[in-house]
Protein backbone atom coordinates (compact mmCIF):
# COMPACT_ATOMS: atom_id res chain seq x y z
CA UNK A 1 0.00 0.00 0.00
CA UNK A 2 2.85 2.39 0.74
CA UNK A 3 3.97 1.92 -2.86
CA UNK A 4 0.57 3.20 -3.96
CA UNK A 5 0.63 6.33 -1.78
CA UNK A 6 4.27 6.90 -2.68
CA UNK A 7 3.42 6.95 -6.35
CA UNK A 8 0.09 8.76 -6.43
CA UNK A 9 -0.06 10.68 -3.16
CA UNK A 10 -2.56 9.97 -0.36
CA UNK A 11 -5.57 11.53 -2.10
CA UNK A 12 -5.48 9.56 -5.32
CA UNK A 13 -4.29 6.38 -3.63
CA UNK A 14 -7.21 6.64 -1.20
CA UNK A 15 -9.64 7.14 -4.07
CA UNK A 16 -8.29 4.07 -5.89
CA UNK A 17 -8.60 1.96 -2.77
CA UNK A 18 -12.16 3.13 -2.17
CA UNK A 19 -13.13 2.27 -5.76
CA UNK A 20 -11.53 -1.17 -5.61
CA UNK A 21 -13.03 -1.79 -2.17
CA UNK A 22 -16.48 -0.80 -3.41
CA UNK A 23 -16.15 -3.18 -6.34
CA UNK A 24 -14.73 -6.23 -4.60
CA UNK A 25 -16.58 -5.93 -1.31
CA UNK A 26 -19.82 -4.39 -2.49
CA UNK A 27 -20.34 -5.87 -5.94
CA UNK A 28 -18.49 -9.19 -5.76
CA UNK A 29 -18.09 -10.57 -2.23
CA UNK A 30 -21.17 -9.28 -0.40
CA UNK A 31 -23.68 -10.48 -3.01
CA UNK A 32 -22.14 -13.94 -3.13
CA UNK A 33 -21.99 -14.22 0.66
CA UNK A 34 -25.61 -13.13 0.89
CA UNK A 35 -26.52 -15.73 -1.69
CA UNK A 36 -24.87 -18.41 0.46
CA UNK A 37 -26.77 -17.08 3.49
CA UNK A 38 -30.04 -17.26 1.54
CA UNK A 39 -29.25 -20.76 0.33
CA UNK A 40 -28.80 -22.07 3.87
CA UNK A 41 -31.98 -20.56 5.35
CA UNK A 42 -35.56 -21.78 4.99
CA UNK A 43 -38.18 -19.85 3.01
CA UNK A 44 -40.29 -18.23 5.74
CA UNK A 45 -43.17 -15.82 6.02
CA UNK A 46 -41.94 -12.31 6.87
CA UNK A 47 -43.25 -12.71 10.43
CA UNK A 48 -41.10 -15.78 11.08
CA UNK A 49 -37.84 -14.27 9.80
CA UNK A 50 -35.42 -14.06 12.71
CA UNK A 51 -37.67 -16.29 14.82
CA UNK A 52 -37.04 -19.82 16.11
CA UNK A 53 -37.69 -21.35 12.68
CA UNK A 54 -34.99 -19.22 11.06
CA UNK A 55 -32.03 -21.58 11.41
CA UNK A 56 -29.22 -22.58 9.08
CA UNK A 57 -29.55 -25.96 7.43
CA UNK A 58 -28.71 -27.81 4.25
CA UNK A 59 -32.39 -28.49 3.53
CA UNK A 60 -32.48 -26.52 0.30
CA UNK A 61 -29.48 -28.39 -1.06
CA UNK A 62 -30.92 -31.70 0.13
CA UNK A 63 -34.11 -30.85 -1.74
CA UNK A 64 -32.20 -30.67 -5.01
CA UNK A 65 -30.56 -34.02 -4.30
CA UNK A 66 -33.91 -35.60 -3.45
CA UNK A 67 -36.09 -34.14 -6.18
CA UNK A 68 -35.76 -36.59 -9.10
CA UNK A 69 -36.78 -34.18 -11.89
CA UNK A 70 -34.50 -31.37 -10.74
CA UNK A 71 -31.62 -33.73 -10.04
CA UNK A 72 -32.04 -35.21 -13.50
CA UNK A 73 -32.04 -31.77 -15.13
CA UNK A 74 -28.97 -30.74 -13.15
CA UNK A 75 -27.02 -33.82 -14.18
CA UNK A 76 -28.15 -33.41 -17.76
CA UNK A 77 -27.01 -29.78 -17.76
CA UNK A 78 -23.58 -30.89 -16.56
CA UNK A 79 -23.00 -33.52 -19.21
CA UNK A 80 -24.68 -31.54 -21.98
CA UNK A 81 -22.39 -28.59 -21.17
CA UNK A 82 -19.43 -30.97 -21.39
CA UNK A 83 -20.74 -32.15 -24.74
CA UNK A 84 -21.10 -28.56 -25.95
CA UNK A 85 -17.50 -27.93 -24.85
CA UNK A 86 -16.16 -30.96 -26.73
CA UNK A 87 -18.20 -30.16 -29.85
CA UNK A 88 -17.02 -26.55 -29.82
CA UNK A 89 -13.42 -27.72 -29.49
CA UNK A 90 -13.75 -30.12 -32.42
CA UNK A 91 -15.33 -27.43 -34.59
CA UNK A 92 -12.71 -24.80 -33.71
CA UNK A 93 -9.40 -26.66 -33.48
CA UNK A 94 -8.67 -27.19 -37.21
CA UNK A 95 -9.50 -23.59 -38.07
CA UNK A 96 -7.43 -22.28 -35.15
CA UNK A 97 -4.48 -24.38 -36.34
CA UNK A 98 -4.83 -23.20 -39.91
CA UNK A 99 -5.13 -19.55 -38.84
CA UNK A 100 -2.11 -19.75 -36.58
CA UNK A 101 0.26 -21.86 -38.67
CA UNK A 102 -0.65 -22.04 -42.35
CA UNK A 103 -2.67 -18.99 -43.37
CA UNK A 104 -0.92 -15.95 -44.80
CA UNK A 105 -1.13 -12.91 -42.49
CA UNK A 106 -3.59 -11.08 -44.73
CA UNK A 107 -5.83 -14.14 -45.13
CA UNK A 108 -5.72 -14.69 -41.37
CA UNK A 109 -6.71 -11.12 -40.56
CA UNK A 110 -9.56 -11.30 -43.07
CA UNK A 111 -10.85 -14.53 -41.55
CA UNK A 112 -10.55 -13.12 -38.02
CA UNK A 113 -12.61 -10.12 -39.12
CA UNK A 114 -15.25 -12.42 -40.61
CA UNK A 115 -15.30 -14.41 -37.38
CA UNK A 116 -15.68 -11.38 -35.16
CA UNK A 117 -18.75 -9.99 -36.95
CA UNK A 118 -21.28 -12.59 -35.74
CA UNK A 119 -19.96 -12.17 -32.22
CA UNK A 120 -20.42 -8.46 -31.95
CA UNK A 121 -24.10 -9.21 -32.36
CA UNK A 122 -25.65 -10.10 -29.06
CA UNK A 123 -26.40 -13.61 -27.89
CA UNK A 124 -30.16 -13.10 -27.96
CA UNK A 125 -30.14 -12.13 -31.64
CA UNK A 126 -27.75 -14.96 -32.51
CA UNK A 127 -30.08 -17.41 -30.81
CA UNK A 128 -33.09 -15.80 -32.46
CA UNK A 129 -31.42 -16.43 -35.82
CA UNK A 130 -31.27 -20.14 -34.96
CA UNK A 131 -34.85 -20.04 -33.73
CA UNK A 132 -35.94 -18.81 -37.17
CA UNK A 133 -33.67 -21.18 -39.07
CA UNK A 134 -34.81 -24.27 -37.16
CA UNK A 135 -38.56 -23.52 -37.11
CA UNK A 136 -40.80 -26.47 -38.03
CA UNK A 137 -41.88 -24.75 -41.26
CA UNK A 138 -38.59 -22.92 -41.42
CA UNK A 139 -35.76 -22.66 -43.94
CA UNK A 140 -33.66 -25.62 -42.78
CA UNK A 141 -36.54 -28.09 -43.12
CA UNK A 142 -37.55 -26.57 -46.47
CA UNK A 143 -33.96 -26.81 -47.71
CA UNK A 144 -33.46 -30.42 -46.62
CA UNK A 145 -36.82 -31.46 -48.10
CA UNK A 146 -35.93 -29.75 -51.39
CA UNK A 147 -32.72 -31.74 -51.52
CA UNK A 148 -34.72 -34.87 -50.82
CA UNK A 149 -32.79 -35.59 -47.60
CA UNK A 150 -35.97 -35.30 -45.54
CA UNK A 151 -39.44 -36.48 -46.56
CA UNK A 152 -41.25 -34.50 -43.91
CA UNK A 153 -40.16 -31.67 -41.59
CA UNK A 154 -38.09 -32.49 -38.49
CA UNK A 155 -38.63 -31.00 -35.05
CA UNK A 156 -35.24 -29.38 -34.43
CA UNK A 157 -36.19 -27.58 -31.23
CA UNK A 158 -34.94 -29.66 -28.31
CA UNK A 159 -31.55 -31.18 -27.55
CA UNK A 160 -30.21 -30.84 -31.10
CA UNK A 161 -31.30 -27.20 -31.45
CA UNK A 162 -29.83 -26.29 -28.07
CA UNK A 163 -26.52 -27.96 -28.98
CA UNK A 164 -26.31 -26.21 -32.37
CA UNK A 165 -27.20 -22.82 -30.89
CA UNK A 166 -24.76 -23.11 -27.98
CA UNK A 167 -21.79 -24.27 -30.06
CA UNK A 168 -22.55 -21.34 -32.34
CA UNK A 169 -22.74 -18.88 -29.47
CA UNK A 170 -19.41 -19.89 -27.89
CA UNK A 171 -17.16 -20.50 -30.94
CA UNK A 172 -15.07 -17.39 -30.37
CA UNK A 173 -14.44 -18.12 -26.69
CA UNK A 174 -12.86 -21.40 -27.83
CA UNK A 175 -11.23 -20.30 -31.07
CA UNK A 176 -9.22 -17.28 -29.97
CA UNK A 177 -7.44 -18.76 -26.94
CA UNK A 178 -6.43 -21.81 -28.99
CA UNK A 179 -5.36 -19.64 -31.93
CA UNK A 180 -3.21 -17.46 -29.67
CA UNK A 181 -1.48 -20.43 -28.10
CA UNK A 182 -0.81 -22.28 -31.38
CA UNK A 183 0.56 -19.10 -32.90
CA UNK A 184 3.57 -19.20 -30.59
CA UNK A 185 4.54 -22.68 -31.79
CA UNK A 186 7.64 -22.69 -34.02
CA UNK A 187 6.81 -23.93 -37.52
CA UNK A 188 10.20 -25.66 -37.55
CA UNK A 189 9.03 -28.07 -34.85
CA UNK A 190 6.20 -29.32 -37.02
CA UNK A 191 8.47 -29.59 -40.05
CA UNK A 192 11.06 -31.49 -38.06
CA UNK A 193 8.45 -33.96 -36.86
CA UNK A 194 7.18 -34.41 -40.39
CA UNK A 195 10.66 -34.90 -41.79
CA UNK A 196 11.22 -37.59 -39.20
CA UNK A 197 8.13 -39.36 -40.55
CA UNK A 198 5.45 -38.48 -37.98
CA UNK A 199 1.89 -38.78 -39.26
CA UNK A 200 -0.32 -35.69 -39.19
CA UNK A 201 -2.49 -36.93 -36.30
CA UNK A 202 0.65 -37.75 -34.33
CA UNK A 203 2.08 -34.28 -34.86
CA UNK A 204 -1.12 -32.78 -33.47
CA UNK A 205 -1.32 -35.19 -30.56
CA UNK A 206 2.32 -34.97 -29.52
CA UNK A 207 3.38 -31.45 -30.49
CA UNK A 208 0.59 -29.00 -31.25
CA UNK A 209 -1.92 -29.95 -28.55
CA UNK A 210 0.63 -30.15 -25.71
CA UNK A 211 2.01 -26.78 -26.79
CA UNK A 212 -1.46 -25.23 -26.93
CA UNK A 213 -2.77 -26.74 -23.68
CA UNK A 214 -3.09 -23.39 -21.90
CA UNK A 215 -5.25 -22.04 -24.72
CA UNK A 216 -7.26 -25.23 -24.95
CA UNK A 217 -7.87 -25.24 -21.19
CA UNK A 218 -8.92 -21.59 -21.30
CA UNK A 219 -11.32 -22.14 -24.18
CA UNK A 220 -12.84 -25.22 -22.56
CA UNK A 221 -13.26 -23.56 -19.18
CA UNK A 222 -15.05 -20.55 -20.63
CA UNK A 223 -17.23 -22.60 -22.94
CA UNK A 224 -18.29 -24.94 -20.15
CA UNK A 225 -19.09 -22.09 -17.78
CA UNK A 226 -21.07 -20.20 -20.42
CA UNK A 227 -22.95 -23.32 -21.51
CA UNK A 228 -23.87 -24.39 -17.97
CA UNK A 229 -25.03 -20.85 -17.18
CA UNK A 230 -26.82 -20.30 -20.48
CA UNK A 231 -30.44 -19.24 -20.40
CA UNK A 232 -31.35 -17.93 -23.89
CA UNK A 233 -30.46 -21.00 -25.96
CA UNK A 234 -32.48 -23.52 -23.92
CA UNK A 235 -35.34 -21.04 -23.53
CA UNK A 236 -35.63 -20.36 -27.28
CA UNK A 237 -34.31 -23.53 -28.91
CA UNK A 238 -35.33 -26.08 -26.31
CA UNK A 239 -38.39 -28.25 -25.93
CA UNK A 240 -40.14 -29.30 -22.70
CA UNK A 241 -37.86 -32.34 -22.63
CA UNK A 242 -34.65 -30.33 -22.85
CA UNK A 243 -34.98 -28.01 -19.86
CA UNK A 244 -31.80 -26.47 -18.52
CA UNK A 245 -30.81 -26.01 -14.87
CA UNK A 246 -30.89 -22.20 -15.21
CA UNK A 247 -34.56 -22.44 -16.17
CA UNK A 248 -35.33 -24.26 -12.92
CA UNK A 249 -33.48 -21.54 -11.01
CA UNK A 250 -35.44 -18.86 -12.82
CA UNK A 251 -38.70 -20.57 -11.89
CA UNK A 252 -37.82 -20.61 -8.19
CA UNK A 253 -37.34 -16.88 -8.31
CA UNK A 254 -40.14 -15.69 -10.54
CA UNK A 255 -42.74 -18.45 -10.53
CA UNK A 256 -42.18 -20.72 -7.53
CA UNK A 257 -41.60 -17.80 -5.19
CA UNK A 258 -38.96 -19.58 -3.13
CA UNK A 259 -35.84 -17.45 -3.32
CA UNK A 260 -34.01 -19.52 -0.75
CA UNK A 261 -34.26 -22.64 -2.83
CA UNK A 262 -33.41 -20.62 -5.95
CA UNK A 263 -30.32 -19.25 -4.20
CA UNK A 264 -29.33 -22.78 -3.17
CA UNK A 265 -29.62 -23.97 -6.77
CA UNK A 266 -27.63 -20.96 -8.01
CA UNK A 267 -24.98 -21.77 -5.40
CA UNK A 268 -24.74 -25.33 -6.74
CA UNK A 269 -24.27 -23.94 -10.26
CA UNK A 270 -21.57 -21.56 -9.04
CA UNK A 271 -19.71 -24.29 -7.15
CA UNK A 272 -19.94 -26.58 -10.18
CA UNK A 273 -18.43 -23.94 -12.47
CA UNK A 274 -15.67 -22.96 -10.04
CA UNK A 275 -14.82 -26.63 -9.48
CA UNK A 276 -14.59 -27.26 -13.23
CA UNK A 277 -12.41 -24.17 -13.66
CA UNK A 278 -10.03 -25.01 -10.81
CA UNK A 279 -9.75 -28.71 -11.62
CA UNK A 280 -9.17 -28.06 -15.33
CA UNK A 281 -6.51 -25.47 -14.59
CA UNK A 282 -4.82 -27.81 -12.10
CA UNK A 283 -4.90 -30.77 -14.50
CA UNK A 284 -3.52 -28.73 -17.41
CA UNK A 285 -1.13 -26.88 -15.05
CA UNK A 286 -2.33 -23.50 -16.25
CA UNK A 287 -2.32 -20.41 -14.04
CA UNK A 288 -5.24 -18.04 -13.69
CA UNK A 289 -3.13 -15.25 -15.20
CA UNK A 290 -2.99 -17.16 -18.49
CA UNK A 291 -6.74 -17.64 -18.51
CA UNK A 292 -7.88 -14.05 -18.15
CA UNK A 293 -6.33 -12.19 -21.03
CA UNK B 1 -6.58 -32.74 -42.38
CA UNK B 2 -4.59 -29.54 -42.28
CA UNK B 3 -1.41 -28.25 -43.76
CA UNK B 4 0.04 -31.51 -45.03
CA UNK B 5 0.37 -30.14 -48.52
CA UNK B 6 2.36 -27.03 -47.82
CA UNK B 7 5.33 -29.08 -46.69
CA UNK B 8 7.73 -31.08 -48.85
CA UNK B 9 7.00 -34.82 -49.00
CA UNK B 10 8.88 -36.60 -46.29
CA UNK B 11 11.63 -39.06 -47.19
CA UNK B 12 9.92 -41.68 -45.05
CA UNK B 13 6.91 -41.75 -47.38
CA UNK B 14 6.82 -44.72 -49.72
CA UNK B 15 7.64 -43.82 -53.32
CA UNK B 16 4.61 -43.39 -55.56
CA UNK B 17 4.09 -42.31 -59.11
CA UNK B 18 3.99 -38.49 -59.21
CA UNK B 19 0.38 -38.34 -60.33
CA UNK B 20 -0.97 -40.73 -57.69
CA UNK B 21 1.00 -39.07 -54.91
CA UNK B 22 -0.20 -35.66 -55.97
CA UNK B 23 -3.80 -36.88 -55.89
CA UNK B 24 -3.27 -38.49 -52.49
CA UNK B 25 -1.70 -35.32 -51.18
CA UNK B 26 -4.66 -33.27 -52.41
CA UNK B 27 -7.25 -35.20 -50.38
CA UNK B 28 -6.47 -33.65 -46.97
CA UNK B 29 -6.45 -30.25 -48.60
CA UNK B 30 -9.86 -30.80 -50.19
CA UNK B 31 -11.30 -32.14 -46.93
CA UNK B 32 -9.93 -29.13 -45.11
CA UNK B 33 -11.54 -26.66 -47.51
CA UNK B 34 -14.86 -28.49 -47.25
CA UNK B 35 -14.57 -28.07 -43.49
CA UNK B 36 -13.77 -24.34 -43.83
CA UNK B 37 -16.72 -23.90 -46.17
CA UNK B 38 -19.04 -25.73 -43.75
CA UNK B 39 -17.69 -23.64 -40.87
CA UNK B 40 -18.51 -20.37 -42.57
CA UNK B 41 -21.90 -21.58 -43.79
CA UNK B 42 -22.63 -22.52 -40.16
CA UNK B 43 -21.41 -19.09 -39.06
CA UNK B 44 -23.31 -16.95 -41.55
CA UNK B 45 -26.36 -18.91 -42.71
CA UNK B 46 -28.39 -18.08 -39.57
CA UNK B 47 -27.55 -14.38 -39.87
CA UNK B 48 -28.31 -14.29 -43.60
CA UNK B 49 -31.66 -16.03 -43.08
CA UNK B 50 -32.56 -13.72 -40.20
CA UNK B 51 -31.66 -10.63 -42.23
CA UNK B 52 -33.43 -11.78 -45.38
CA UNK B 53 -36.60 -12.56 -43.42
CA UNK B 54 -36.92 -8.84 -42.65
CA UNK B 55 -37.94 -8.33 -46.29
CA UNK B 56 -40.49 -11.15 -46.54
CA UNK B 57 -44.17 -10.24 -46.22
CA UNK B 58 -44.79 -13.43 -44.17
CA UNK B 59 -45.99 -12.55 -40.66
CA UNK B 60 -43.77 -15.14 -39.04
CA UNK B 61 -40.13 -14.33 -39.84
CA UNK B 62 -38.91 -16.87 -42.38
CA UNK B 63 -37.59 -17.06 -45.92
CA UNK B 64 -39.55 -20.17 -46.94
CA UNK B 65 -42.00 -19.62 -48.50
CA UNK B 66 -41.16 -16.20 -49.90
CA UNK B 67 -44.52 -14.45 -49.97
CA UNK B 68 -43.35 -11.18 -51.46
CA UNK B 69 -40.74 -8.50 -50.91
CA UNK B 70 -41.54 -5.58 -48.63
CA UNK B 71 -39.88 -2.94 -46.51
CA UNK B 72 -42.98 -2.50 -44.31
CA UNK B 73 -41.31 -4.25 -41.37
CA UNK B 74 -38.73 -1.50 -41.17
CA UNK B 75 -41.51 1.10 -40.95
CA UNK B 76 -43.16 -0.98 -38.23
CA UNK B 77 -39.90 -1.20 -36.33
CA UNK B 78 -39.42 2.56 -36.46
CA UNK B 79 -43.00 3.05 -35.22
CA UNK B 80 -42.59 0.58 -32.36
CA UNK B 81 -42.60 2.79 -29.26
CA UNK B 82 -41.81 -0.16 -26.95
CA UNK B 83 -38.64 -0.88 -28.93
CA UNK B 84 -37.46 2.72 -28.56
CA UNK B 85 -38.18 2.64 -24.82
CA UNK B 86 -36.16 -0.59 -24.55
CA UNK B 87 -33.28 0.99 -26.48
CA UNK B 88 -33.41 4.01 -24.18
CA UNK B 89 -33.33 1.78 -21.10
CA UNK B 90 -30.30 -0.07 -22.49
CA UNK B 91 -28.56 3.24 -23.23
CA UNK B 92 -29.09 4.53 -19.67
CA UNK B 93 -27.84 1.26 -18.21
CA UNK B 94 -24.78 1.30 -20.48
CA UNK B 95 -23.99 4.87 -19.43
CA UNK B 96 -24.21 3.90 -15.76
CA UNK B 97 -22.04 0.83 -16.29
CA UNK B 98 -19.34 2.83 -18.10
CA UNK B 99 -19.42 5.47 -15.35
CA UNK B 100 -18.72 2.79 -12.71
CA UNK B 101 -16.68 0.17 -14.53
CA UNK B 102 -14.10 2.42 -16.21
CA UNK B 103 -12.92 4.22 -13.03
CA UNK B 104 -13.17 1.05 -10.94
CA UNK B 105 -11.31 -1.11 -13.48
CA UNK B 106 -8.61 1.52 -13.93
CA UNK B 107 -8.14 1.89 -10.17
CA UNK B 108 -7.96 -1.90 -9.86
CA UNK B 109 -5.24 -2.16 -12.52
CA UNK B 110 -3.22 0.60 -10.80
CA UNK B 111 -3.60 -0.98 -7.35
CA UNK B 112 -2.43 -4.33 -8.76
CA UNK B 113 0.81 -2.85 -10.12
CA UNK B 114 1.78 -1.58 -6.68
CA UNK B 115 1.39 -4.93 -4.95
CA UNK B 116 3.86 -7.73 -4.48
CA UNK B 117 3.58 -11.27 -5.73
CA UNK B 118 1.48 -13.00 -3.07
CA UNK B 119 -1.09 -10.28 -2.34
CA UNK B 120 -1.20 -9.52 -6.04
CA UNK B 121 -2.17 -13.04 -7.07
CA UNK B 122 -4.89 -13.27 -4.40
CA UNK B 123 -6.39 -9.93 -5.38
CA UNK B 124 -6.07 -10.76 -9.06
CA UNK B 125 -7.96 -14.04 -8.58
CA UNK B 126 -10.73 -12.16 -6.78
CA UNK B 127 -10.89 -9.54 -9.53
CA UNK B 128 -11.21 -12.01 -12.41
CA UNK B 129 -13.60 -14.30 -10.52
CA UNK B 130 -16.71 -12.50 -11.88
CA UNK B 131 -15.58 -13.49 -15.40
CA UNK B 132 -15.63 -17.15 -14.39
CA UNK B 133 -19.00 -16.87 -12.65
CA UNK B 134 -22.12 -17.67 -14.69
CA UNK B 135 -24.05 -14.50 -15.49
CA UNK B 136 -27.25 -15.76 -13.90
CA UNK B 137 -25.42 -16.26 -10.58
CA UNK B 138 -24.16 -12.66 -10.62
CA UNK B 139 -27.71 -11.45 -11.18
CA UNK B 140 -29.15 -13.63 -8.42
CA UNK B 141 -26.47 -12.72 -5.89
CA UNK B 142 -27.02 -9.00 -6.53
CA UNK B 143 -30.78 -9.44 -6.27
CA UNK B 144 -30.74 -11.22 -2.89
CA UNK B 145 -28.22 -8.79 -1.38
CA UNK B 146 -30.26 -5.71 -2.19
CA UNK B 147 -33.55 -7.23 -1.14
CA UNK B 148 -32.14 -7.30 2.39
CA UNK B 149 -32.15 -3.50 2.41
CA UNK B 150 -35.43 -3.19 0.56
CA UNK B 151 -34.16 -2.43 -2.94
CA UNK B 152 -35.84 -4.45 -5.69
CA UNK B 153 -34.81 -5.15 -9.25
CA UNK B 154 -34.59 -2.11 -11.55
CA UNK B 155 -32.13 0.23 -13.22
CA UNK B 156 -29.84 0.52 -10.19
CA UNK B 157 -29.46 -3.23 -9.76
CA UNK B 158 -28.97 -3.83 -13.49
CA UNK B 159 -26.13 -1.29 -13.49
CA UNK B 160 -24.49 -2.69 -10.33
CA UNK B 161 -24.78 -6.32 -11.40
CA UNK B 162 -23.36 -5.62 -14.86
CA UNK B 163 -20.60 -3.41 -13.46
CA UNK B 164 -19.44 -6.22 -11.18
CA UNK B 165 -18.12 -8.27 -14.11
CA UNK B 166 -17.57 -5.55 -16.74
CA UNK B 167 -15.12 -3.85 -14.33
CA UNK B 168 -12.99 -6.98 -14.65
CA UNK B 169 -12.76 -6.55 -18.44
CA UNK B 170 -11.73 -2.92 -17.97
CA UNK B 171 -9.12 -3.95 -15.40
CA UNK B 172 -7.59 -6.46 -17.85
CA UNK B 173 -7.45 -3.96 -20.72
CA UNK B 174 -5.92 -1.19 -18.61
CA UNK B 175 -3.44 -3.61 -17.00
CA UNK B 176 -2.31 -4.76 -20.46
CA UNK B 177 -1.56 -1.18 -21.47
CA UNK B 178 0.11 -0.38 -18.13
CA UNK B 179 2.66 -3.14 -18.76
CA UNK B 180 4.14 -1.04 -21.54
CA UNK B 181 4.30 2.13 -19.46
CA UNK B 182 7.74 3.57 -18.86
CA UNK B 183 7.90 4.56 -15.18
CA UNK B 184 10.90 6.80 -15.78
CA UNK B 185 8.53 9.29 -17.44
CA UNK B 186 6.81 9.76 -14.08
CA UNK B 187 10.13 10.18 -12.31
CA UNK B 188 11.23 12.75 -14.87
CA UNK B 189 8.04 14.76 -14.37
CA UNK B 190 8.42 14.60 -10.58
CA UNK B 191 12.05 15.67 -10.91
CA UNK B 192 10.93 18.68 -12.90
CA UNK B 193 8.70 19.72 -10.03
CA UNK B 194 5.27 18.35 -10.99
CA UNK B 195 3.00 17.24 -8.16
CA UNK B 196 1.91 13.59 -7.95
CA UNK B 197 -1.61 14.55 -8.95
CA UNK B 198 -0.28 16.44 -11.94
CA UNK B 199 1.92 13.53 -13.00
CA UNK B 200 -1.13 11.29 -12.92
CA UNK B 201 -3.22 13.72 -14.95
CA UNK B 202 -0.62 14.81 -17.46
CA UNK B 203 1.58 11.71 -17.87
CA UNK B 204 -0.20 8.51 -16.90
CA UNK B 205 -3.77 9.31 -17.94
CA UNK B 206 -2.84 10.47 -21.47
CA UNK B 207 -0.80 7.29 -21.88
CA UNK B 208 -3.78 5.17 -20.78
CA UNK B 209 -6.27 7.09 -22.92
CA UNK B 210 -6.46 4.63 -25.86
CA UNK B 211 -7.03 1.74 -23.46
CA UNK B 212 -9.66 3.73 -21.56
CA UNK B 213 -11.55 4.57 -24.74
CA UNK B 214 -11.41 0.96 -25.94
CA UNK B 215 -12.54 -0.22 -22.50
CA UNK B 216 -15.45 2.23 -22.50
CA UNK B 217 -16.51 0.95 -25.92
CA UNK B 218 -16.23 -2.68 -24.83
CA UNK B 219 -18.14 -1.93 -21.61
CA UNK B 220 -20.93 -0.30 -23.62
CA UNK B 221 -21.20 -3.28 -25.96
CA UNK B 222 -21.07 -5.78 -23.10
CA UNK B 223 -23.76 -3.89 -21.25
CA UNK B 224 -26.14 -3.55 -24.19
CA UNK B 225 -25.78 -7.18 -25.19
CA UNK B 226 -26.10 -8.61 -21.69
CA UNK B 227 -29.09 -10.81 -21.04
CA UNK B 228 -28.38 -13.49 -18.41
CA UNK B 229 -27.45 -11.17 -15.56
CA UNK B 230 -30.01 -8.52 -16.50
CA UNK B 231 -32.86 -11.04 -16.58
CA UNK B 232 -32.72 -11.54 -12.81
CA UNK B 233 -32.26 -7.93 -11.68
CA UNK B 234 -34.43 -6.13 -14.20
CA UNK B 235 -37.49 -5.74 -12.00
CA UNK B 236 -40.05 -4.10 -14.28
CA UNK B 237 -37.47 -2.63 -16.65
CA UNK B 238 -37.19 -3.92 -20.21
CA UNK B 239 -33.80 -3.40 -21.83
CA UNK B 240 -33.33 -4.24 -25.50
CA UNK B 241 -32.21 -7.87 -25.14
CA UNK B 242 -35.09 -8.63 -22.78
CA UNK B 243 -37.47 -6.92 -25.20
CA UNK B 244 -36.28 -9.08 -28.10
CA UNK B 245 -36.46 -12.30 -26.08
CA UNK B 246 -39.97 -11.43 -24.87
CA UNK B 247 -41.07 -10.84 -28.46
CA UNK B 248 -40.38 -14.47 -29.25
CA UNK B 249 -42.99 -15.46 -26.68
CA UNK B 250 -45.55 -12.73 -27.25
CA UNK B 251 -45.61 -12.53 -31.04
CA UNK B 252 -42.54 -12.45 -33.17
CA UNK B 253 -42.85 -10.47 -36.40
CA UNK B 254 -40.18 -9.57 -38.97
CA UNK B 255 -40.04 -6.12 -37.34
CA UNK B 256 -37.60 -7.77 -34.91
CA UNK B 257 -35.61 -9.01 -37.92
CA UNK B 258 -35.52 -5.47 -39.25
CA UNK B 259 -34.03 -4.42 -35.90
CA UNK B 260 -31.56 -7.30 -36.10
CA UNK B 261 -30.51 -6.26 -39.60
CA UNK B 262 -29.90 -2.70 -38.46
CA UNK B 263 -27.78 -4.00 -35.57
CA UNK B 264 -25.85 -6.30 -37.92
CA UNK B 265 -25.21 -3.40 -40.32
CA UNK B 266 -23.92 -1.23 -37.46
CA UNK B 267 -21.78 -4.13 -36.29
CA UNK B 268 -20.20 -4.70 -39.70
CA UNK B 269 -19.55 -0.99 -40.14
CA UNK B 270 -17.99 -0.90 -36.67
CA UNK B 271 -15.85 -3.98 -37.30
CA UNK B 272 -14.62 -2.56 -40.62
CA UNK B 273 -13.87 0.84 -39.09
CA UNK B 274 -11.98 -0.87 -36.27
CA UNK B 275 -9.96 -2.96 -38.74
CA UNK B 276 -9.15 0.04 -40.95
CA UNK B 277 -8.07 2.07 -37.92
CA UNK B 278 -5.91 -0.84 -36.78
CA UNK B 279 -4.22 -1.15 -40.18
CA UNK B 280 -3.59 2.58 -40.43
CA UNK B 281 -2.09 2.50 -36.97
CA UNK B 282 0.09 -0.49 -37.88
CA UNK B 283 1.27 1.22 -41.06
CA UNK B 284 2.02 4.42 -39.17
CA UNK B 285 4.03 2.66 -36.47
CA UNK B 286 5.86 0.65 -39.16
CA UNK B 287 6.67 3.89 -41.00
CA UNK B 288 7.92 5.63 -37.87
CA UNK B 289 10.13 2.74 -36.80
CA UNK B 290 11.86 2.34 -40.17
Amino acid sequence: MSALTGRFGPGLAGLFLVLVGFWLAGLVLAPNLMMIDFALRPNLLPADVGGPLDTYSLDNLAYLAGEPVHREIFLKTVWASALVTIATFVVCYPLAFWLAQTASPSAASLVVLALVIPFWINEVLRTLAWYILLAFRGPLNAFLMNLGILDEPMRWYGDGGVLAGMVYAYILFMLFPIYNSIESLEKAQIEAARDLGAATWRIHLRIVIPHAKAGIATGCVFTFMLAAGSYVAPALLGAPGSRWFTQIIYNWFFEGGDWNRGAAYALVLLVLCLAVVLITLRVFRVSLTDVAK
Amino acid sequence: MTSAVALPPSPAMPARTPLASRAAAAIPKILFWIYVLAFFVYLFAPLVVMSAAAFNTSRFPTVTPWLGTTTDWFAQMVDDAAMWRALWTSAIVALGVVAIAVPVGTAAALVLTSLHARAKSVLYALMVSPLLTPGVVIGIATLVLWRQIGVGGGLLLIVLAQASFISAYVMLMVAARLQRFDRTLEEAALGLGASKLMVFRRVLLPFLKPALLAAALLATLQSIENYNTTLFVRGFETPLTVYIATKVRTGLTPAVNALALVMIAITIAGALAWEIARRLEARRSAASSS
